[in-house]
């Protein structure tokens, strides 16, 4: 999204920084061009999601593909009256996933990442080795496993069911020990401890707002993550009240031979699925572009 | 979308290699009239929950709620993983009945021949014979079942005037025909994404792939019945007067809106799908028997349908049976089930509730006589216990296959999916004989 911004170099006193600006200045054609085709590449599908939701289910596939139309609201209306507002209903559910999900995520992968970057303890490579293990084994191949486990419990067909297993990330965890080492001087942990900051003090008040742009960004990461997720409340939920909205859109799609997939209202449902995302990735933006300055001045 | 049952198949797989010992909840409670109970049933018919409500209405003590499930085998998988895992499975349990022979052997259905009493003159034989196995169980009562007929565009069939096909010989005529009047119309596709269509088709001609002799199980695939199937559709896509692309995607939709797919071999559930994919066509096509093989003696096949059976981990077995019972064999919730639920209920009465043709049919009154008529001539079929191995395999060789568009080729993705078949019931423990 930010890629025109100028990151803004620290002048050193007396270096001129004549040679950089001009090298601001000029603008590779092929570089343009393929950024272009890039970006278009990227926006056709969500011009066609656009495009498409305005239809009606006669016109959606005998109509030219980028021609709108005008049935947008009657599309929304139809898909909020199918089984009494049911698509809402996994819009909450997804929003309640995702948002606590994610938040509970972000405070465990801190505390860890923290934990093994600034503390020594014994087994702390090997527990970092695991993380690093976890990072490579995708959360897709989990889920028949974490379902067994939770059946036991007794926990199936809950919100637990999902937001447990959503709660532990390793690339969370990863990415939090890069940035605590990062961002985070001994040097103040020291000052913290003098001034009489127990462990706990000297972490959520020093520690969390110095990692502040680092956490937002494993926030975004896990809530994008959470909301996509499909595998996981696909084998978890049995209850189709409790279902998040993507597996609620893959039921309206799969309807069995016997009975016509309802094209038009998953459309408008995927349409309208991502404006939450969209609108976040616009809120937490400014947070996100002062993360990647923090990090160039590191470097 | 297509991808779903796939994954779905891997893991039934999956689970079926691992659950060889686990063993169902068997204790057998008897019903306490007055014993408040509160059952869950997963379906994925539309407004089941409608018919339901009718049934809660009247039992104040089995109340029933419904989970409505992604259709077919997402649902089995799902059923599967919670029987494996020994908790999670819903009491009630909407089955397809190509799956019941997979879910039997994985001990994930309750045996209800206690409860079901005498239900068996209620419906039609092969449908009755798919709840039990041929066996003394019973493993679910019949919900709907998919006799097939042949939907065709009466005003195209008119312009070149020709008649529905009576025979295959005709449906090739008239094919030939309609592709040569205009080259962008077809009289139908071999859909390689439809394994139940096909196996319709065979079952029409006499084939029935899964056989079972005591204990050990048999498969005739690619026997010569489903060759000779196999080899005239083949013969057909080579010629290039039958599509070879598969049903259910957009583009066949929008084929079936712009008209350029004027006929499809479906199943008397038919009406819903034209109407949601090809609304503005309404009032232009009928409904006949499938063309025959011989037309002496007509017969059908069936595509789709399923049975309601209760799952092995219900604490409350028998009075999941008796709603299992009301649901599909009083006529209150037979009329139900296919007013509102839009099924074509299994039951033998189900004539009285279905007087009035679909809507989307409106111009056809005879509708219903001519699927009572279908149901009544459709021929004995067995499923396996590996129905989604063999299924996956149709998609794979006949996928290939249709590509070609060589009917050699055809014959071959039979052999493929014999051999596939047989390869897996072996592996997975089955006793095969031969």
């Amino acid at each position: 999204m930010a890629v025109t911004t100028v990151p803004v170099v620290p002048t050193t006193t007396g270096a001129t920084t004549a040679p950089r600006v001009q090298r601001h200045r000029r603008t590779s054609p092929t570089a343009t061009i393929l950024l272009l085709l890039g970006a278009a590449y990227c926006l056709m599908p969500v011009l066609w999601v656009l495009i498409a939701s305005t239809k009606s289910a006669s016109e959606l596939f005998t109509t030219f593909t980028f021609t709108p139309s005008t049935h947008l609201f009657d599309n929304i209306a139809f898909l909020t009256s199918y089984r009494d507002g049911l698509y809402w209903r996994w819009m909450a559910n997804s929003a309640l996933f995702a948002g606590v999900g994610a938040a509970a995520s972000t405070l465990v992968s801190a505390m860890a990442g923290f934990a093994l970057a600034k503390y020594d303890f014994r087994g702390k490579s090997l527990v970092f080795n695991l993380v690093l293990a976890g990072v490579l084994v995708p959360a897709v191949i989990l889920a028949v496993p974490q379902y067994l486990l939770l059946a036991k419990a007794g926990m199936t067909n809950t919100y637990w069911s999902v937001l447990l297993p959503s709660m532990i990330s390793p690339y969370g965890i990863y990415l939090c020990r890069i940035f605590a080492a990062a961002t985070v001087p001994n040097e103040v942990l020291e000052a913290a401890r003098m001034d009489g900051a127990g462990d706990w003090r000297s972490f959520v008040r020093v520690v969390l707002p110095m990692m502040r742009s680092g956490l937002v960004t494993v926030f975004l990461f896990q809530f994008v993550a959470i909301w996509n997720n499909y595998m996981l409340p696909f084998i978890m939920l049995g209850d189709d009240k409790l279902f998040p909205v993507t597996v609620g859109l893959s039921g309206l799609l799969n309807q069995g031979a016997t009975q016509p997939a309802m094209y038009t209202s998953v459309v408008t449902g995927a349409l309208l699925s991502v404006v939450p995302l969209v609108a976040l990735f616009l809120g937490l933006q400014r947070y996100w572009r002062v993360d990647l300055g923090a990090g160039a001045v590191k470097a | 979308m297509k991808k779903i049952p796939l994954l779905a198949g891997a893991l039934v797989a999956a689970l079926l290699m691992t659950s060889a010992c686990s063993s169902g909840d068997d204790s057998d409670s008897t019903a306490d009239p007055n014993e408040k109970v509160a059952l869950t049933y997963w379906s994925w018919a539309p407004n089941m929950d409608k018919v339901v409500a009718a049934w809660n209405a009247a039992h104040p003590n089995i109340q029933v709620t419904v989970n409505k499930q992604d259709g077919g085998d997402p649902a089995v998988a799902k059923l599967l993983t919670a029987i494996k895992a020994g908790s999670g499975a819903p009491d009630i349990m909407q089955a397809e009945y190509q799956k019941i022979p997979t879910l039997v052997s994985a001990d994930a259905l309750a045996d209800i021949a206690k409860e079901a009493g005498d239900l068996k003159a209620k419906f039609p034989e092969g449908a009755w014979a798919a709840v039990t196995l041929g066996s003394e169980a019973v493993y679910g009562v019949p919900q709907d079942s998919g006799p097939m007929m042949f939907y065709y565009r009466s005003d195209v069939f008119d312009k070149l005037k020709i008649k529905a096909p009576a025979t295959w010989d005709e449906y090739a005529d008239a094919a030939r025909t309609i592709h040569k009047a205009d080259a962008k119309q077809y009289l139908g596709t071999f859909s390689s994404n439809d394994p139940g269509w096909f196996a319709g088709l065979s079952q029409q001609a006499g084939a029935s792939w899964w056989g079972v002799n005591g204990d050990s199980w048999s498969v005739a695939i690619d026997d010569a019945t489903t060759q000779k199937v196999a080899g005239y559709w083949g013969g057909l896509v080579q010629e290039g007067v039958i599509d070879n692309k598969p049903m259910y995607t957009p583009e066949w939709n929008a084929a079936l809106n712009d008209g350029t797919q004027v006929g499809w071999l479906s199943a008397v559930w038919g009406p819903g799908v034209l109407e949601g994919n090809a609304a503005s066509t309404k009032g232009k096509w009928k409904v006949a028997q499938l063309p025959q093989w011989d037309a002496a003696a007509p017969a059908t096949g069936n595509w789709g349908g399923s049975a309601t059976s209760v799952t092995s981990q219900s604490k409350h077995k028998a009075q999941a049976a008796e709603f299992v019972k009301w649901l599909n064999s009083d006529p209150a919730a037979i009329k139900l089930l296919a007013g509102t639920a839009n099924v074509y209920p299994a039951s033998v009465d189900s004539a009285a509730a279905l007087t009035e043709p679909p809507a989307f049919f409106s111009n056809q009154p005879d509708f219903y006589a001519v699927a009572a008529e279908a149901s009544k001539i459709t021929k004995p079929f067995t499923y396996g216990p590996n129905v989604n191995v063999a299924y996956s395999s149709y998609n794979d060789a006949f996928g290939k296959a249709a590509e070609s568009k060589k009917a050699a080729e055809f014959a071959g993705a039979l052999a493929t999916m014999q051999q596939a078949t047989l390869d897996d019931l072996k592996n997975t423990g089955f006793k095969v004989a031969g």
